[in-house]
């Protein structure tokens, strides 16, 4: 009885969540019609962003705030992932329990953060630095990729750490047995025993990193300009529509919801090749 | 008696936060190319003292012992590995003195890395020799022919049995001169039990072997030396055939009849 009933319940959540994807996807798509008949595939490598006098029409091209988003996303991705390894390989076979402890509990109340602080403590502390030490304006693409890397670690490295304890220690044991040093036994049993949870945690990560607003509101400059050094400011997908929307009609309108359906569907493939990639190698090992 | 491969001496050892020790003051030989089998009721500490003798215990800290665990080399050199404090010495004693487990642990790669896993750990990068080797130990543990054909797929594919003489090809392959079995078949079904026994007697031409097991027939079938422990001490240590059939102590042959345990 409850076993069916719960049977239901799950089908029916499961059937929902993919109803809302297709929703998603198909109200998107209505209302980004006016701006892809327009623009067409063009839109990807239009850099400009202009509307008319008459707020009727213009030119709206989504190049900048996709190359700023990706951008911003790669610089956060290529800081954390190697951060986020190294803690988790620190707390799980480096430090003492006593050492671990307070590490962890710091780290997970790090993600708890809402991403608005991580985004003025950017701007008021970390920019200036930033600025100090490589030039530059201070907000801009490295400023927001070092930031979003900061706000994505603490995630990163606790789903890591605990995929890592998931490893029995009776298999570490056995590459001990062998005669392997720690490093070894780190990355040929922990590492492929923990593959699965490593690399969920990088898709999650990314995820937030593509679609992350407040924090790079901040820090990116918002500026449609495509940035010729690492430090220029520029703008992204979510900071754009954040910024603009209030305002926008018509033609622009349309435009902004073409590049939220781009955004949607540029996660959409990273995500599932991620998944795809990590269920073929699973399927193997 | 022959020649002595290892020896623990007057040891104890107490785990950290215990009250009490869980070894008291042990003296036990290994004998050269004979199978020791240590047998006694759970919680005796026949665990406890296997993994003393490849300081596998020392991955946690905190434990405390006390006397010798000599390792006699093959040069006649003693050396009491209690005093080893480094990563370096640590891997030496581990390919002297390799480990079985209950449960079979094969690594998340494929069937020919696990067995040549130990042998490029210690330092073998020649792709001839590692190949020589992997089935030299495969067939040492009598599944190369299950295998030959499928040494790139996954050890995780594997039986159970399978996975434990992989297990035991894998410690094979470094040449050890000791071999640790901690209940070896104990998570196996009787055919693969079968195997496991056969194939553990057939080492002994090359290895010395300790085995830990709640079995009485696979003791009395398997091995020659048998010990008897309980509560953290050495009862009885004698030729397999006189524990069996003629103990000394009242408590070993209560044990080995069943009475209790
Ligand atoms: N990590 C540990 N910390 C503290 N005490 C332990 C630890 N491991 C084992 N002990 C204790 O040490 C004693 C010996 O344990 P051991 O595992 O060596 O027994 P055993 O003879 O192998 O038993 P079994 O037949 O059940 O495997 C037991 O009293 C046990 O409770
Ligand atoms: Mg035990």
């Amino acid at each position: 009885m409850g076993g069916k009933l719960f049977r239901n319940f799950s089908f029916f959540s499961a059937t929902l969540s993919f109803f809302l994807l297709l929703g998603i996807f198909a109200v998107l798509f209505h209302y980004a019609q006016d701006a892809i008949h327009t623009f067409g595939i063009d839109f990807l490598w239009t850099d400009t962003w202009e509307a008319d006098e008459d707020d009727e029409g213009g030119v709206f091209g989504g190049l900048i705030p996709i190359v700023g988003t990706l951008l911003s996303t790669l610089i956060a991705m290529l800081i954390a992932t190697p951060m986020a390894m190294g803690i988790a390989i620190f707390l799980t076979e480096i430090a003492s329990e006593k050492v671990a402890k307070p590490v962890s509990i710091a780290i997970e109340l790090l993600a708890a953060i809402p991403s608005i602080i991580y985004g003025m403590w950017g701007l008021f502390y970390f920019a200036p630095i930033v600025q100090k030490t490589v030039g530059g304006d201070g907000v801009g693409l490295l400023t927001a990729g070092i930031v979003l890397a900061i706000m994505i670690i603490p995630f990163m490295a606790s789903i890591t750490r605990d995929s890592m304890n998931t490893t029995p220690a009776v298999l570490k044991e056995s590459a001990y047995a062998m005669g392997a040093t720690k490093f070894e036994v780190i990355k040929d049993v922990i590492m492929p025993y923990a593959k699965g949870g490593i690399i969920g945690s990088i898709i999650l990560a990314l995820g937030r990193a593509l679609g992350e607003t407040m924090a790079v509101a901040f820090l990116i400059g918002s500026v449609m300009q495509l940035p010729k050094r690492i430090t220029d400011p520029t703008t992204s997908i979510p900071v754009l529509l954040a910024n603009n929307f209030a305002e926008a009609e018509g033609l622009e309108l349309s435009s902004m919801y073409y590049l939220a359906l781009i955004l949607f569907v540029v996660s959409f493939i990273i995500i599932s090749t991620a998944k795809f990639y990590f269920f073929g190698r699973k399927a193997k090992a | 008696m022959e020649n002595v491969v290892m020896e623990v001496k007057d040891f104890s050892f107490v785990y950290p936060g215990a009250e009490k020790p869980s070894l008291k003051k042990i003296t036990l030989p290994v004998e050269e190319n004979k199978i020791t089998a240590m047998i006694g009721p759970s919680g005796c500490g026949k665990s406890t003292l296997l993994r003393s003798m490849n300081r596998i215990h020392d991955l946690y800290p905190g434990n405390t012992y006390e006397g010798e665990i000599n390792l006699y080399h093959r040069d006649g050199t003693k050396e009491n590995i209690l005093k080893l404090k480094k990563e370096n010495d640590f891997i030496r004693l581990r390919q002297e003195v390799g480990m079985i487990f209950q449960k079979p642990t094969p690594f998340p790669m494929s069937i020919f890395d696990n067995v040549a896993y130990g042998l490029r750990l210690a330092g073998i990068k020649n792709k001839s020799e590692l190949q020589d080797r992997v089935e030299a130990a495969l067939k040492g543990a009598a599944i190369w022919k299950e295998t030959k054909d499928r040494l790139g797929e996954s050890a995780l594919g594997m039986s159970g049995g399978q996975q434990q003489r992989l297990c035991i090809a894998r410690a094979v392959a470094l040449k050890p001169r000791v071999l640790l079995f901690d209940e070896p078949t104990s998570a196996l079904d009787p055919i693969s039990t079968g195997a496991i026994e056969e194939l553990i007697s057939e080492l002994k031409s090359e290895v010395s072997v300790v085995i830990v097991t709640h079995n009485m027939q696979q003791a009395s079938r398997l091995s020659d030396y048998t010990a008897f422990m309980y509560l953290g001490e050495l009862i009885e240590y004698d030729k397999t055939e006189t524990i069996f059939l003629n103990p000394s102590e009242k408590l070993t042959e209560d044990y080995i009849t069943g009475r209790f345990g």
